[in-house]
């Protein structure tokens, strides 16, 4: 086991206060991206394919336009065209070609829900009937929507001009794959060879939605100077601003892009779908547009994340060591390329401190929405498969899953099969608290089972900026642009709070917007209290130090003579002379005579990021009679690195389980032969409600990460990472069935334990 | 479109016979549908203006429910929860507490959903509804109301003003269960309702069995009945009563089941709702 850090003792971080954007959440004053009213807005509304794959013939607007109340009407003529380039954009690439035909529709629609054309009007009634009043010609094409079927030879191409990279020599003919990725290390033949057990799967998972409570919403108001301002629901509003910017042809400067409150995205509200045809609809109309998608639309035209098929193959010796794994994984890009199946490779084996590996992923398009971030994209997805056959190898060779696992757990030092390799990471003690749980100690009972899995996230830093005035009454004031998706403003003021020696509540929080603070990357990768903590605690480093420079032209000595000690200004010792040691506050009464405002700011690329590992226990019963899984008893362990307010820590986990819960047991994009989504809805695409599930208890390992000035490591994402292998276990064991595939819903569980004779 | 509230059921019938007209109950299935233009009536006709509708009376011969009355009121009626549990339990099982304030039975039933929660909770009770229409009054058994999805034996100008549930049997008992993927906001999968009377050595002498979301409309399956009547409801026939479920069923393979699963989970429903029933049965 590595040492852990020695962890200080802090007043502030670590506790509980209660978030400062709490009480207007709770009593509704809150104002979310469909809560804004603006004088003289329109309602903008969106005409979208009923088909999942046609070739555009006509648009015929006319009648629409003509009709009383009508404003405006956009279609893909109002958007410049744009290059197919790939460009560096945060975490990932985009292509706005891409991005821009996804929406709003240019030649082809290729999936049922795709944009073809968006209007305003006075009121909704009559943006409806202008929807109506669109005729667009179709010719129908041939649809694909398995991942499996869109690579097959024949299958109907969706990209005339798509050619998969990372192939050599390149092909010759366009196909449905976009690219081929692979890593390697070791020798994966010589691995085999040395193995005394291969285990070979393949695993299916369906496409799933985020399923944020709040629909995508915005409203824009274009002026006729060129200038605009935009209030959304996002989760990066500059990232939003320079979309827009982009697919509209606009000044980046002179769009002023402010986030509402969010309610959800988890990785969803990353992209842009309402907000350039809201702005361009404002521009043509020039009055206010809002638009809000209605759930429906939020299914069908907004980023699920991806199916996909994994293969896995791991060789192991009688002792539990692996000597090789291998995958393949083929994820759904939707109808343009980009599916995570890239960080989906590299998750892949990432628990473990291997030898020889090799992993080769697919990005598949069909005819389906394109895919958007989902909570670390693509690794619950690989890990779904790996951890699965780890447990099968753990039952076979006989052996308890955590010693298999705690055997070849990464730790500080592996390297890790995509590249770098690992710091101080906290998967061993993870392990280790999962051992010594009440959980894992507990009997089950009848027709129930036990499972566990493990997981990892990356995480990120990136450009980050925050502001913090100290006021004249002394309390503080801290601009951060970072959207708030899970209490990130409570953890930043805890954190400047610690700096300051302060009362956490008389620091307020606000969220930005884009002419106000510096270039914020969005809130994913779990970076926002990594990154803003990091700059925050900078910006508060900056108020001391202005302010101990204030109190050394107070009191005429070096500013080196001044120290900051528990909250007080004091003189450096006896020799700096005897002054009354002044609180904050004093300096702020005289900042404005003593050189003015007193501003922290903080401007920086977030380095040092760390990973973080979760180990999750699940507990399920099975129904022998109609197949239905209950999850009965639930433990989410992860190492948070610092958890600088537990409640949001452990809500993260509570948040990522539940996700995984739904994606494990019920959840799916269900299609119909014609390619139209079934179940567009809350009734049929079936999220957990709070009476499927059993209380979620976390335990929050910390080891610290040593580049964070609290040892902050990002949480949010690695909780949804273990919960389908976990759960997939746990059903092996109350079912006596292992299944391959997801959702494990009751027609599938009873009919495999009929024809297991279990049922 | 136009928003009629008449208190009379002649005024309500004579509305009703009228081009694009619909009646409205609580609202539950009808101002959905209309908001997903679905449907789009011209002329709403709320029944609950007429008295009849809104009241639950009880006499020797049993209970008059009028049609709109909610999920919330039935199951706080002092005595209907002690006869017919399962029936109140199969109509509180529909949506939420919000939609129990407003759902009722004539509504789920007139929905025209093979799914509906309540349907074989009153097939089972054995509930014969007051259809009032232009010509006057008439009476047709609930399983007879339901022809096929969006379809019912309702003439224009007919609604349902009441409900009429028989006194319980001496040695009576109800049980409704439906097969839900979660544990609540969902539609049935598969929903069975069983009534069935003991005499005093506990002998079965009736049984009625019904199953829902397994074919076009609610069944009420003669057979299951009668593998119960005049036995002990023993494991045996118990187990005439699950096959003889299976074979009525007629389901269709869809997003929330294939016909496989629903005509397995019939069986288990059966048989799980009538040992309810049974223990109830037994101890009243
Ligand atoms: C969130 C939610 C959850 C739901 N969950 C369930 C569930 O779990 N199980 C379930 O079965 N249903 C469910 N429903 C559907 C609905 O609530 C029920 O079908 C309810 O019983 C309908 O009753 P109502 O009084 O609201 O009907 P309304 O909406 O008023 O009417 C429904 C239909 O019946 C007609 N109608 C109503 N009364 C009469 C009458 N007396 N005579 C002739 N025609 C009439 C109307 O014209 C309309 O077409 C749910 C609905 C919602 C919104």
């Amino acid at each position: 086991m590595q040492e852990r850090v020695k962890k200080p003792q802090f007043d502030v971080v670590g506790t509980r206060p209660i978030r400062p954007d709490g009480v207007d959440k709770v009593t509704g004053r809150a104002k979310y991206g469909a809560d804004l009213k603006m004088a003289g807005q329109l309602v903008g509304k969106v005409l979208r394919s009923p088909h999942a794959h046609a070739r555009i013939k006509s648009i015929d607007i006319s009648k629409a336009l003509a009709l009383a109340g009508v404003k405006a009407v956009v279609t893909a003529e109002d958007f410049p065209g744009q290059p197919s380039e790939f460009i560096p954009a945060g975490e990932g690439v985009v292509n706005y070609r891409d991005m821009s035909n996804n929406v709003m529709a240019r030649d082809k629609v290729l999936y049922e829900g795709h944009a073809v054309a968006a209007v305003a009007a006075l009121n909704e009634k009559t943006a409806l009937a202008a929807l109506d009043a669109i005729k667009v010609e179709y010719e129908v094409l041939p649809h694909v929507i398995d991942e499996m079927e869109a690579i097959k030879p024949g299958a109907p191409i969706l990209h005339e001009d798509m050619i998969t990279t990372g192939v050599t020599p390149a092909p010759t003919k366009a196909s449905n794959i976009s690219k081929r990725v692979e890593f390697n290390l070791g020798d994966i033949t010589k691995g085999f060879a040395a193995a005394d057990l291969v285990v070979e799967r393949e695993f299916k998972t369906k496409a799933v939605h985020q399923g944020y409570i709040e629909p995508h919403a915005c409203l824009a108001s274009a002026s006729e100077d060129g200038s605009a301002e935009l209030w959304v629901t996002t989760q990066g509003h500059w990232v939003v601003r320079a979309y827009c910017a982009k697919l509209l042809g606009w000044d980046i400067g002179k769009i002023r892009v402010t986030s509402s409150e969010i309610g959800g995205g988890f990785g969803g509200k990353t992209v842009v779908y309402l907000e350039p045809l809201a702005l361009a609809l404002s521009k043509k109309s020039r009055r206010p547009v809002k638009m809000v998608m209605s759930r429906e639309e939020v299914f069908k035209a907004s980023g699920p994340t991806s199916g996909g098929t994994v293969k896995v193959k791991m060789g192991v010796k009688k002792d539990g060591t692996i000597t090789a794994a291998e995958a393949e994984i083929t994820l759904q890009a939707g109808a343009f390329q980009g599916s995570p199946v890239q960080p989906a490779c590299m998750c892949a084996f990432a628990n473990y401190d291997l030898e020889n590996v090799k992993v080769v992923g697919f990005d598949v398009v069909s005819n389906r929405p394109k895919v958007a971030a989902y909570r670390a994209p693509g690794g619950p997805i690989s890990t779904y498969g790996v951890e699965s056959v780890v447990d099968e190898i753990a039952e076979k060779l006989g052996i308890c899953p955590i010693e298999l696992r705690l055997k070849n757990a990464a730790k500080e030092g592996t390297r890790a099969a995509y590249g770098p390799k690992f710091g101080p990471v906290g998967l061993v003690e993870c392990l280790e608290a999962a051992k010594e749980s009440d959980h894992w100690k507990a009997p089950v009972g009848p027709n129930q089972g036990r499972g566990l899995a493990a997981g990892f996230w990356f995480n990120i830093g990136g450009e980050t900026t925050v502001s913090l005035q100290l006021n004249e009454d002394g309390t503080l004031t801290l601009m951060v642009g970072t959207p708030d998706i899970g209490g990130l403003r409570a953890s930043l003021c805890m954190m400047a709070a610690e700096e300051l020696k302060m009362d956490v509540s008389k620091i307020r929080p606000i969220i930005a917007d884009t002419s106000s603070l510096g270039y914020n990357f969005l809130t994913g990768g779990s970076r926002a209290t990594f990154s803003s903590g990091m700059a925050t605690v900078e910006a508060a480093r900056s108020i001391v130090k202005q302010a101990c420079g204030r109190a050394a032209k107070l009191w005429d000595i070096p500013e080196e003579a001044v120290t900051f000690e528990d909250g007080m200004i004091r003189p450096a010792g006896e020799n700096a002379g005897k002054h009354q040691p002044m609180h904050l506050s004093d300096i702020a009464k005289v900042a404005g005579k003593t050189g003015g405002a007193i501003v922290g700011y903080a401007a920086i690329s977030a380095q040092g990021a760390a990973p973080s590992f979760g180990v999750h226990i699940a507990d399920t019963e099975v129904d022998p009679g109609t197949g239905k899984v209950t999850v009965t008893r639930y433990t989410a362990i992860q190492d948070a690195g610092k958890a600088i307010h537990p409640s949001y820590v452990e809500g993260q986990y509570q948040g990522g389980a539940v996700q995984g819960i739904g994606w494990a047991l019920n959840e799916e994009y269900i299609y119909g032969d014609d390619g139209k989504l079934q179940n567009a809805g809350f009734l049929d695409y079936r999220i957990p409600v709070a009476s499927d599930l059993p209380m979620i208890d976390t335990i929050i390992v910390e080891v610290p990460n040593p580049r964070h000035p609290y040892g902050v490591r990002g949480i949010g994402e690695t909780p949804i990472v273990p919960p389908m292998a976990a759960i997939g276990a746990s059903v092996r064991r109350s079912s006596g069935v292992r299944f391959f595939e997801l959702p494990m819903s009751p027609p599938k569980v009873l009919k495999a334990m009929k024809a297991a004779g279990k049922a | 479109m136009r928003y009629e509230k008449p208190t009379t059921v002649e005024a309500a019938s004579a509305l009703l016979a009228g081009q694009g007209a619909r009646v409205l109950a609580g609202g539950t299935d009808l101002l959905v549908q209309m908001k997903a233009r679905v449907l789009s009536p011209d002329v709403v006709v709320d029944i609950k203006g007429i008295d009849a509708t809104r009241k639950i009376t009880k006499d020797a011969s049993g209970y008059t429910i009028g049609a709109a009355v909610t999920g919330a009121e039935l199951k706080e009626h002092p005595t209907l929860s002690k006869d017919w549990p399962g029936l109140v339990e199969a109509a509180n099982l529909i949506g939420s507490t919000q939609v129990q304030g407003r759902a009722s039975l004539g509504g789920n039933l007139c929905n025209g959903s093979p799914a509906a929660d309540s349907v074989p909770g009153m097939i089972a009770a054995g509930a014969v509804a007051t259809i009032a229409g232009p010509k006057g009054t008439r009476t047709l058994p609930v399983e007879d109301i339901m022809l096929a999805p969006r379809k019912l034996a309702l003439t224009a100008g007919e609604f349902i003003v009441s409900f009429k549930i028989p006194a319980r049997p001496a040695h009576g008992g109800d049980a409704y269960l439906r097969f839900i993927p979660r544990t609540e906001m969902d539609i049935a999968v598969v929903g069975c309702g069983v009534a069935l009377a003991l005499d005093a050595s506990g002998t079965c002498t009736a049984a009625r069995v019904s199953l829902g979301a397994v074919a076009a409309r609610p069944l009420l399956v003669v057979d299951a009945g009668k593998a119960l009547i005049g036995t002990k409801v023993d494991e045996a026939a118990l187990a005439k009563m699950e096959a003889a479920a299976r074979a009525a069923c007629k389901p269709i393979d869809d997003k929330r089941g294939t016909v496989e699963f629903r005509i397995d989970v019939a069986g288990t429903l059966a048989k799980r709702t009538a040992t309810i029933a049974l223990e109830r049965a037994r101890k009243v």
